[in-house]
């Protein structure tokens, strides 16, 4: 296993106060809580910073961490010394879910188990960990509804009672009409329970799925409404004209009203993702102005020009 | 080693379509329900209604209810702090999906 320098993951110096320890690791977590984090390795980051503090912030495990010296380097090879069991005794971590800490914590400190955290239920028997998952969808398959395969880490114990991580595939559906942000809660599809020193499959954990939208081209999805900007040309804005918009239920007929410009929104009832009640789409038009780059082009608008007078700048008083 | 399902897994989304009760919630969070009672008196999350005299909660509370756990328990802020985090982060999030 390797060695993990816990005063390099916190930024501190071997010889910093309980002050330094405290406020370099809230002034991390701030920064890398995978609930407030958009840092892509959030998660792993915090992770490493919590065990760091665990040990660091404890006399008792801070001076026996200190034995191995500045000289061990993160990343080197490492085994706890033949005696440490015996010369040592720890708790493990009060981390409230097993399986979270390495193995290098676990080989010098022990295991954490369940219950240590106050806000647990108190008895020695807890839930599972529950396990938080992502994934990103086409928004077609939010209209649609899908079935994704996911595959998660979940902690298991072997039969020594050492909790390892084991890759675990999962077939989700996606529920029509999902709208993005949401989480889908799987219930006991989780980490398994754990009571007397042991896991206990009557108590799993749960899975909790964030779905996102994958980047659509033209689709802005807001909750189950859609926005969409539809390029129109003069005339059809200016005639009104019937044109066709997508919608993620196929395309549709929409009659542009005489008259309209730039920016005019039109409403599509009912047209967005399912649900109760659906959503709509609104249609935001966007006059297009063809470039005048043949001499039949330039002749049309050169004939505009000179018949129709108007000041589109007049509100802006020039 | 890998475990594979065939057939497909139908979870619940956690919006305004369902509703805990204050021990399903509780449940759901791993704590106990005097906890859940707090984050309610402290506003960080708040009862969609109330039946028969019981508190009836949608699925976004669970969401909140477990981030503001997290956020408690690992950054070392009290609840009015969790609750100000999370209404900021909710907005943050709001602007920028416009």
């Amino acid at each position: 296993m390797k060695f993990k320098d816990y005063y390099q993951v916190l930024g501190l110096a071997r010889d910093a106060s309980k002050d330094d320890i405290k406020r370099a690791y809230r002034r991390l977590a701030r920064k890398y809580h995978p609930d407030v984090s958009k840092e892509a390795d959030a998660e792993a980051r915090f992770k490493e910073m919590k065990e760091a503090y665990e040990v660091l912030k404890d006399p008792e495990k801070r001076t026996a961490y200190d034995q191995f010296g500045a000289n061990w380097k993160s990343g080197q090879d490492f085994q706890p010394p033949p005696n440490w069991q015996r010369e040592h005794s720890f708790g493990g971590g009060s981390f409230d879910d097993a399986g979270q800490f390495s193995d290098f914590f676990e080989s010098l400190f022990g295991q954490a188990r369940g219950g240590g955290f106050s806000f647990r239920t108190g008895s020695r028997r807890a839930k599972g960990e529950d396990i938080n998952a992502a994934i990103s969808i086409p928004i077609e398959d939010a209209f649609r509804g899908a079935s994704r395969t996911i595959t998660l880490e979940v902690p298991e114990a072997d039969a020594s009672g050492a909790v390892t991580r084991r890759r675990k595939t999962l077939n989700v559906k996606i529920p029509e009409g999902i709208t993005a942000g949401k989480r889908i809660r799987l219930e006991k599809q989780g980490g398994p329970g754990f009571g007397h020193g042991g896991f206990d499959e009557s108590s799993p954990g749960d899975l909790y799925l964030a779905v996102e939208y994958e980047p659509h081209p033209f689709y802005r999805p807001d909750g189950r409404d859609i926005h969409l900007k539809l390029p129109v040309t003069p005339w059809e804005a200016a005639l009104g004209r019937k044109v066709k918009v997508p919608t993620l239920g196929g395309a549709v007929d929409l009659k542009i009203p005489a008259g309209s410009s730039s920016g005019k929104i039109l409403r599509l009832k009912g047209r967005g993702l399912p649900g109760k009640p659906p959503g709509d789409q609104y249609v935001e038009l966007e006059v297009m102005v063809p470039p005048a780059e043949d001499v039949k082009m330039r002749e049309l608008y050169e004939t505009l020009e000179r018949e129709h007078h108007v000041n589109p700048r007049a509100k802006l008083g020039v | 080693m890998t475990e594979r399902s065939r057939s497909s897994l139908r979870g619940i989304v956690l919006d305004e379509q369902v509703t805990f009760t204050l021990r399903e919630l509780s449940h759901a969070c791993g704590v106990r329900t005097e906890l859940v009672v707090e984050m309610v008196e402290e506003g960080v999350i708040e009862p969609a209604a109330e039946l028969e005299a019981e508190w009836q909660f949608h699925g976004d509370s669970l969401v909140r209810a477990r981030r503001a756990l997290r956020l408690v328990r690992d950054l070392e802020v009290n609840w009015p702090g969790a609750a100000l985090a999370l209404d900021l982060l909710d907005e943050l999030e709001r602007l920028q999906n416009r």
